[in-house]
């Protein structure tokens, strides 16, 4: 176990706990706060789960920003595009095993898209270009999504439990409560980017995928075709946004806002490093469960719906320690 | 034939560094400005000048700022809809609780304001870069919209959470806002007050203050090696496009939606203003003015479009298209010509300029 593990595992404890008495010693100051350590931990719980659904939309932007350093502004849209031409299939009556396997290929055919009609003819363009060019192509599916499938707000089930459960009931009195669907949809998360982290150590594809990551000259001076590779990466991209449309979608219902999400994934980009998988996930991790927990029990001081702006900011104020975010890679610059 | 510089001998600085140092540009701008000031309120209809032109001044005016942050210092920003919203509650605030003081004086020290609001959300440019700035510029636009909309102070107390603009006139009988103010009144005033920002933001980049950000913009590294301040460059950038980006946000609260709001200023507004300049054309003013033009006209000719050929389409679905075809449009154009409409423009003068012999 080496070091950095190993301070993880000493100071996110050690954070929470700080916070915890933080809090508690505020309620004593404030007594219109409530605060109990088993109503602190429900919160922190509720929020990291929460979380997770904003690592998912993270791992989508950071799978393309590391392979072809394109910021895609996109994987929003791209979750909305998924979810709605899934909720479509299943209301043509299709079983949503098929449908979902059907909108997996839609979403590879809308990448090979991309690459070719977006990507290609911007090669070598400044970056700040092509995160242009994923912006027009936000654009463009949030308005090819609802002209297909209409703008209602539609139910997406398929049949994740959603009663409340009770854990640690002998720890804290009357429990802490703890909402199954949030449980169900993080072990797909954690499904999910086991999943990828296999493909990405273990197959050729994935080998080819990491080169392409580390450096584009040398990946493609030993024969990895970089164009393909693009196409992989967008398509697994596309992949993941069906996922986590899907698990938002049976969440929230789906809707023009699942565009929005995009939103709340970049800070949990800045926070983790742009390119970082395991970044993106801690990151999406810390976001979700620090603005839970700023919302219930910082909003009798600030003012409510902080939500709204807490994780930008307190991306911001980490940035200023760490420019290049938790797990990011040195920036280092060359004149 | 008639766009041939041959013969203008320039004999002193000053003539080699005027703005337009081509007799026929000169000509041309201040032809421009004279149609727009005494033609164009004839003919032009009032819709046409409180739903076209009006709003075309406004976004110019937001266009240049942000172009003078983005496009001259390069720091990308997604907070242009906050600093607006930042202009429009100062002004709000300002007029009325001094409802004497005139309102041009209130919506420059509006943009004073958001000046200072710039400079601290321009901070953390010093320490990062690139998308993570325009990132921690979302910070910037999620907290003022986030501030205004929580403090029943900004809004006087409404209930509503919506306030109309009072009345104010620029002088005697010449009201520019309310209920009173005409259309003609409105686009008179702004039409002056944006040729001569346009012109402050001119004279600005070409001085030796926007030198320096053009320094910063090429690459900040060796820009500071040969001397130039980041801190000082970097927060003037900042400062001066708020301000713009300020006097913007109040003009359009207070002359084209006449209601100050902070949903008119979400995260969409930033996106369409970082449009404008990237269609217009990055490190242009003039860019600015043709990004500004197109992204106004760009919907209403897109939802007049179908009627006019005939076709009858249900409401949303124009609105549907319009997103799908905003977002081609916007791809398509980075494709063709990444340095945007300002580019063109160079180019057709220089065909301009050799036509009809163009070898």
């Amino acid at each position: 176990m080496n070091t950095r593990v190993l301070t993880w595992l000493v100071a996110v404890p050690a954070v929470v706990i700080g916070l915890g008495l933080l809090f508690q010693l505020l309620s004593l100051v404030e007594p219109s706060l409530y605060f109990t350590w088993a109503y602190y931990l429900e919160v922190l719980i509720g929020g990291t789960l929460q979380g997770v659904m904003y690592s998912l939309v993270a791992l989508g932007f950071v799978l393309i920003f590391k392979a072809s350093s394109v910021f895609n502004f996109a994987q929003g849209s791209m979750v909305l595009f998924a979810a709605l031409t899934m909720v479509g299939m299943i209301e043509w009556g299709l079983h949503w095993t098929l449908a979902f396997l059907i909108t997996a290929g839609v979403m590879v055919v809308l990448a090979l898209v991309i690459e070719r009609v977006v990507l290609r003819p911007l090669v070598n363009q400044p970056h700040i270009i092509l995160f242009m060019a994923t912006i027009g192509i936000f654009y463009f599916l949030d308005g090819l999504g609802q002209t297909l499938w209409g703008s209602d707000v539609k139910q997406l089930d398929i049949g994740i439990p959603r009663t409340p459960i009770f854990i640690l009931e002998s720890v804290f009195e009357g429990g802490i409560l703890v909402n199954q669907f949030d449980i169900v949809a993080a072990a797909i998360g954690g499904i999910l980017v086991l999943v990828l982290a296999i493909f990405f150590q273990k197959t050729r594809i994935g080998r080819a995928l990491r080169a392409v990551a580390d450096d584009h000259q040398a990946a493609l001076s030993v024969g990895i075709p970089l164009k393909t590779i693009w196409a992989i990466v967008w398509s697994v991209a596309g992949f993941v946004a069906l996922v986590t449309g899907v698990i938002w979608g049976s969440k929230l219902g789906v809707q023009f806002t699942l565009a929005l999400i995009a939103l709340k994934a970049l800070p949990v980009l800045i926070l983790g490093g742009l390119t970082s998988i395991p970044g993106a996930i801690v990151g999406g991790l810390i976001i979700g469960a620090g603005e839970q927990v700023a919302e219930v029990f910082l909003s009798t001081f600030i003012g409510s719906a902080i939500q709204d702006w807490f994780a930008y900011v307190l991306a911001m104020l980490f940035l200023l320690v760490r420019p290049q975010g938790l797990f990011g890679e040195k920036i280092i610059e060359r004149v | 034939m008639l766009y041939r510089e041959a013969g203008q001998f320039k004999s002193d600085y000053v003539s080699d560094q005027a703005i337009f140092p081509i007799l026929q540009d000169r000509i041309g701008v201040i032809l421009i400005f004279l149609f727009a000031l005494l033609v164009v309120p004839f003919i032009a209809s009032n819709y046409m000048l409180s739903s076209i032109l009006v709003p075309f001044l406004v976004f110019s005016i937001a266009a240049i700022g942000l172009n003078i942050l983005t496009g001259y210092c390069g720091q990308v920003s997604l907070g242009t809809g906050g600093f607006m919203a930042c202009g429009a509650f100062f002004t709000f605030k300002l007029t009325t609780a001094m409802p004497e003081l005139n309102i041009l004086l209130v919506f420059l020290l509006a943009g004073f304001g958001t000046a200072l609001v710039g400079i601290a959300f321009g901070l953390p440019s010093l320490r990062i870069k690139g998308f993570y700035l325009a990132i921690a510029t979302l910070a910037a636009q999620f907290f003022l919209i986030w501030m205004f909309t929580q403090n029943p102070w900004w809004t006087n107390h409404s209930a509503a959470g919506v306030i109309t603009a009072p009345p104010r006139a620029l002088f005697g009988d010449f009201y520019i806002t309310g209920i009173r103010a005409t259309p003609l009144n409105k686009y008179i005033f702004l039409l002056c007050f944006t040729a001569l920002l346009a012109l402050v933001a001119k004279n600005l980049v070409r001085s030796a203050l926007g030198r320096a950000w053009m320094a910063i913009r090429d690459m900040d590294i060796a820009a500071e090696i040969i001397g130039i301040r980041p801190l000082a460059a970097k927060l003037s950038a900042f400062a001066v496009s708020s301000f713009f980006i300020g006097i913007s946000g109040a003009v359009w609260a207070f002359m084209y939606t006449a209601s100050v709001e902070a949903l008119a200023f979400e995260v969409t507004r930033s996106f369409q203003v970082l449009f404008m300049i990237i269609i217009g054309g990055l490190g242009s003013i003039l860019g600015s003015f043709l990004g500004a033009a197109f992204i106004v006209l760009l919907p209403i000719m897109l939802s007049n479009l179908p009627a006019m050929v005939g076709l009858r389409l249900p409401v949303d679905l124009v609105a549907h298209l319009e997103f799908m075809i905003f977002g081609a449009l916007i791809v398509f154009f980075l494709i063709v010509e990444p340095h945007g409409l300002a580019r063109l423009w160079q180019i057709g003068k220089e065909k301009l300029r050799r036509w009809p012999f163009p070898y």
